[in-house]
């Protein structure tokens, strides 16, 4: 029934409405005048749906003949999704109003791009994983381009772009083996298909090429090299949305096609994303430590933190799942917190992104650096903070499916890792006097980097419930 | 009473240790000293009333898991209670004369404050010290056991800008834990075998345990023989004997007082206690018990020949003690416990105030210890000498032979003398026989260089010399009443009969049934009773000779055996034996692990990897990240390629 479908979808559908009533007022209205006015609806409108998610039955609903999932799992995804984008979005006006990068389509690509999002963690069918997939990759690649007068921000988008649609290809490889194996696209098909008649080569082979294609979304090694120079070519705030909400539905997709597709034969896949994790860990450790950019240090701390969540993803069990979720949770939060400041980082109103420019910031700005030291021991991992329960949760799951020496290797890299992470503590609170960076910070910036270090304090306690929430995603997903 | 008496000392070294800044400093050594002579009152009332009988005061409940039960407990018997007047006097003279000896010193500052650590530390020692011998189960022992080593550590080195005292109170420490490490074994033996810890379970157990055995290291081995050997090397180390002896004459780096109290009336007598205490087991342990004799006597003979050529007046009393305590062992080995204990209580008296004597010339003197240094001293010290003179008298064992009069270490030394003749152990005999002849001419030796004779050495030293003042002067007046009297007193109780003993001790020293040591020792021949006797006169004339009589004697017979005289005043050569055998491969293998593993290895290891390993993987991942796409595509070609090739190989395909 076509009626019932819709109320399965209905916040999708409605986010794709607003998207193009948007488009049309901004076409047609003021242009850019209705920019920041766009944006803020648009937020609402996030906002609105994530309440409308929140509240909704948690029960496993399907539609469109099992094509579209909702469960507690998607739930769970699409709440951080909209919420991290709303604030991502909110946070980045600022910067690009005062840069001249204020255009009505940005929020309407980023509109577009999350109701991808939702499309990829409720796809049930391959198809579906395609078309949510290329919606938010079709909206990034022109959302980093977005700076058309910069060479770099281009680059970055034509770079993307092409190896995007090499991933797509690879992905799209693995789904026609698939289909031609199991003789289905429905994940429900393809997990009764290896039921019944085990695993065939050609579907192993088409796993493998779906998972190579997913890495590149969720920029694990060795598919990650495009997300240094994205990053940094791309606008800051592109930048932080980047680095939140389509990492998050990358992984979450990642997640549902290992365990709905395939979660008959969790061996064949685990063994992979362990690999994947390990290489993502060390590279994306080791690499930073090169890095004078905080906007690819970041980059390269993502692809570490991709890392992380992936070691609870190969663990291959409803635990796993959990852990990735939390994780992913907290890494969220905290590079919200970090993007909030590196959007501020400017000097005479140009902005700056080395990090030898926060040499003495705590003395400049004390409350500041005190944040930003939070979230960087954090982000490095170091209890009590919640960093650390993020990565505990994951080590745990990976030590829980007897994989010890995953963990090992996470605990390694995350040594390894914390160098880069206490380096530029050291430059704010040791390092040798420089020009200060402006002292100007919007409030919604400081506030948003204050709150989520004050998160990363508090949340000790309980880590604010997210631990339920994602045993209960967990376990809709793995059965 | 026996609660407060034990606390007292404790509440003293708190007061002293803690607040001293709040009461002040002279009012914190008040303080202690008088909690000190109030537990040495109560202590001597306890002894002097005491029936004989074991009582048992549970103070605290302490460690329950399982069955190893054990309580802060006090066991008040006949045994304890000899301790105690020996610990409380002692300690409470020490207190007093240490008001004088260490009124000033200049190892401080004028205006540093040491002299309430001082006490606190004397203080702390004496509770140890009486939580040792109060024990109701060995764990209680050993916390006093530790309790007594550890203050002895911080007293040793309590110069502590004088590297050498440093160096002493960690070799004290340290020896210690090797005799340490056999008293923990004996006490997981027992609790292995016995299931329990306190004295009254293992006492009762003694005779199931002497037909046990038990596996140990390669061989099976009876079990009450194992328990006492161990136990044994524990009283070795703290007492100083032999192969475990090398800390006591090095401990003399402490103040004074401090070597009276603890390196010879206390502390060093807890390994005899420990035998005694044991006595219910040891009297099963025959051939664990010949080795206490063989090692008591070796200590007795090889300390006293060094004690024959020191030249520091400290040292030479440190040898003495060693050599004393080797009597002691001996006495306990025979099985004549009480006469060990005997002669710990005299030899506590003379051998404190022989040390305390020896502090007050070395007070008088600005601190000069050696003996060529002093001479003449008998008019500058005149009551010092005269405490001096008792207490040799009493060390070299003046009497009238035959009879039981005399002072307290004549009766007490041939009491073991005769012991061991009458246990039949004639090497012993003979050993303890020339060990007292030497001991009768190290102490003229050391009367004689202090106090007859020409002065030497610095002249203006021995113009400055003075009489010390009455505070140090009463205590070894005390003391002395004891070197004269203490032998004569308690010569029935320790040493009347087997059976006198027997009952005046009670249960707290049990002797095997057909042990009739003590009465078969008053009838020994003659010549055997006389024997000590005739070896103090020898001595005594051999000193005479060489340090009064002729003086150049000594320097020719050096001469004539230089091999001997150094052999002998390098002590045997036991320091630079065990430099060899066991310092220097542990310092090398501590230098292996430090230098190699740790250094090397480790840290080399850490800084390789985080200065050279990773910055190589970085540059290299740096170079990799190009710019150009198809790099970027190549790379992602090659993990296609990687992961396809690792699902064929591993993949679970049919």
């Amino acid at each position: 029934m076509i009626a019932s479908d819709l109320t399965v979808a209905l916040p999708e559908v409605l986010l794709a409405v607003f998207a193009m009533a948007a488009l049309m007022a901004g076409a047609y209205g003021g242009k850019d005048k209705l920019a920041v006015p766009i944006l803020w609806a648009t937020a609402a409108v996030f906002v609105l749906m994530a309440l409308v998610i929140g509240v909704g039955s948690y029960e496993t609903r399907t539609a469109f003949g099992g094509l579209f999932i909702a469960d507690a799992f998607a739930q769970f995804s699409k709440l951080i999704i909209l919420i991290s984008a709303a604030v991502v979005m909110v946070m980045g006006q600022d910067y690009l109003t005062s840069r001249n990068l204020m255009r009505f389509e940005y929020p309407v690509l980023i509109t577009l791009a999350v109701v991808g999002m939702m499309v990829m963690v409720s796809a049930g069918d391959l198809i579906t994983l395609y078309m949510g997939l290329e919606l938010q990759s079709l909206s990034l690649y022109v959302i980093a381009a977005m700076r058309r007068d910069s060479q770099k921000s281009t680059e970055a988008g034509l770079k993307y772009f092409i190896l995007g649609a090499l991933a797509s290809g690879l992905l799209l490889y693995g789904a026609s083996l698939a289909y031609g194996y199991a003789g289905t696209t429905q994940f429900a098909g393809i997990i009764s298909t290896i039921d019944e008649d085990g695993m065939s080569l050609g579907l192993l082979m088409g796993l493998a090429f779906i998972l190579a294609g997913l890495a590149f979304k969720v920029s694990a090694a060795p598919f990650h090299m495009w997300t240094p120079d994205v990053y940094e070519g791309a606008p800051t705030a592109v930048t932080a949305f980047f680095a939140t909400a389509p990492k998050v539905a990358a992984m979450a997709l990642l997640a549902r096609v290992v365990h709905e597709a395939f979660g008959a034969v969790p061996g064949d896949w685990s063994q992979i994303i362990a690999l994947l994790a390990v290489l993502s860990m060390f590279v994306g450790a080791i690499a930073a430590i090169g890095q004078r950019d905080i906007k690819r240090l970041m980059a390269y701390s993502s692809i570490t933190h991709m890392g992380f969540a992936m070691v609870g993803l190969a663990a291959g069990s409803a635990q796993g799942v959990q852990a990735m979720l939390i994780y992913m949770a907290i890494y969220v939060t905290m590079n919200i917190g970090m993007f909030a400041f590196i959007l501020s980082m400017s000097r005479d109103g140009r902005p700056v992104t080395t990090i030898d420019s926060l040499n003495q910031y705590a003395k400049a700005e004390p409350l500041r650096a005190l944040a930003l030291l939070i979230l960087l021991f954090s982000l490095a991992g170091v209890p009590p903070l919640v960093g650390f329960f993020g990565k505990f949760y994951v080590l745990w799951a990976a030590v829980e499916a007897g994989m010890i020496w995953l963990a090992v290797a996470g605990v390694i890299a995350s040594v390894i890792g914390a160098f880069y992470y206490l380096r530029i503590v050291y430059y704010m609170y040791f390092g040798v006097e420089t020009d200060p960076l402006d002292s100007a910070m919007p409030p919604i910036q400081s506030g948003l980097l204050i709150a989520s270090a004050a998160i990363m304090v508090l949340g000790v306690v309980n880590l604010f419930g997210v631990e339920g929430l994602a045993a209960m995603a967990a376990d809709s997903l793995v059965r | 009473m026996a609660v407060t008496l034990v606390l007292a000392p404790l509440l003293g070294a708190i007061i002293a240790g803690l607040f001293w800044r709040v009461i002040g400093e002279r009012p914190a050594q008040i303080v202690s000293t008088g909690l000190l002579f109030l537990s040495a009152f109560l202590s001597w009332i306890i002894f002097l009333t005491h029936d004989g009988g074991v009582q048992q005061i549970q103070m605290m409940r302490w460690i329950d898991s399982g069955t190893l039960v054990g309580d802060w407990a006090l066991r008040i018997d006949r045994l304890t209670a000899v301790m105690l007047i020996v610990i409380t006097t002692v300690s409470a003279l020490v207190h007093l004369y240490s008001f004088g000896y260490m009124a000033h010193d200049e190892n401080f500052a004028e205006d540093e404050s040491y002299r309430p650590r001082f006490f606190a530390y004397l203080s702390l020692f004496t509770f140890a010290m009486l939580m040792l011998v109060t024990a109701d189960n060995l764990v209680q022992l050993f916390f006093g056991w530790e309790g007594v080593g550890l203050a002895s550590y911080l007293l040793i080195g309590f110069y502590f800008r004088k590297q050498s005292a440093g160096a002493a109170a960690m070799k004290a420490f340290i020896v210690n834990r090797v005799g340490d490490m056999g008293l923990i074994l004996a006490l997981m033996v027992i609790y292995f075998l016995v299931d329990s810890i306190q004295y009254d379970d293992i006492f009762a157990a003694a005779g199931t345990l002497s037909e046990t055995t038990v596996s140990f290291l390669w061989t099976d081995w009876n079990a009450v023989n194992l328990i006492a050997f161990l136990l044994f090397v524990g009283a070795m180390g703290k007492s100083a004997q032999l192969f475990l002896h090398t800390w006591l004459p090095d401990a003399m780096e402490g103040p004074t007082p401090v070597s009276a109290l603890i390196h010879a009336a206390t502390m060093v007598t807890a390994g005899v206690f420990l035998v005694a205490r044991m006595s219910p087991l040891m009297e099963y342990a025959e051939t664990a018990m010949a080795f206490v004799v063989l090692i008591g006597a070796f200590t007795a003979f090889f300390a006293a020949t060094v004690g024959l050529v020191q030249n520091d007046i400290k040292r030479v009393i440190a040898y003495s003690t060693c050599s004393q305590l080797g009597f002691m062992f001996v006495a306990a080995g025979v099985g004549v416990y009480s006469v060990a204990m005997f002669h710990l209580l005299t030899h506590a008296f003379f051998k404190a105030m022989l040390f305390l004597g020896a502090g007050s010339v070395i007070h008088g003197m600005h601190h000069e210890q050696d003996m060529r240094n002093y001479g003449g001293l008998k008019d500058k010290f005149p009551y010092t000498f005269w405490a001096m003179l008792i207490g040799t008298l009493a060390i070299t064992g003046v009497g009238i032979p035959l009879t039981m009069i005399g002072f307290a270490g004549f009766v007490s030394k041939d009491a073991i003398i005769e012991s061991v003749f009458a246990a039949g152990a004639g090497y012993a005999f003979w050993m303890l026989v020339i060990a007292a002849l030497m001991t009768s001419f190290y102490s003229w030796r050391l009367m004689f260089l202090t106090f007859w004779g020409e002065p030497r050495g610095d002249k203006n030293t021995h113009e400055h010399a003075h009489e010390s003042p009455m505070v140090m002067l009463v205590p070894l007046g005390v003391l002395a009443v004891g070197s004269v009297l203490a032998g004569m007193v308690w010569y029935g109780p320790f040493f009347g009969s087997t059976e006198q003993v027997s009952e005046w001790f009670g249960a707290s020293i049990y002797m095997a049934p057909d042990n009739n040591l003590i009465t078969e020792a008053h009838y020994v021949p003659n010549w055997v009773k006389v024997s000590p006797f005739v070896a103090m006169l020898i001595g005594l004339g051999l000193s005479w000779l060489f340090y009064i009589r002729d003086t150049s004697l000594p320097g020719k017979l050096a001469a004539t055996f230089p091999g001997a005289y150094q052999f002998l005043l390098n002590k045997w050569y036991f320091d630079e034996i065990y430099e060899f055998l066991f310092v220097r491969p542990s310092m090398a293998v501590g230098r292996f692990f430090w230098k190699k593993g740790d250094g090397a290895v480790i840290d080399g290891g850490i800084n390789g990897l985080a200065m050279g390993v990773i910055p190589f993987f970085t540059r290299l991942a740096g170079r990799m990240q190009s710019g150009f796409v198809f790099h970027y595509a190549f790379a992602m070609v090659l993990g296609i390629v990687a992961i396809v090739t690792f699902v064929m190989l591993t993949g679970g395909a049919r």
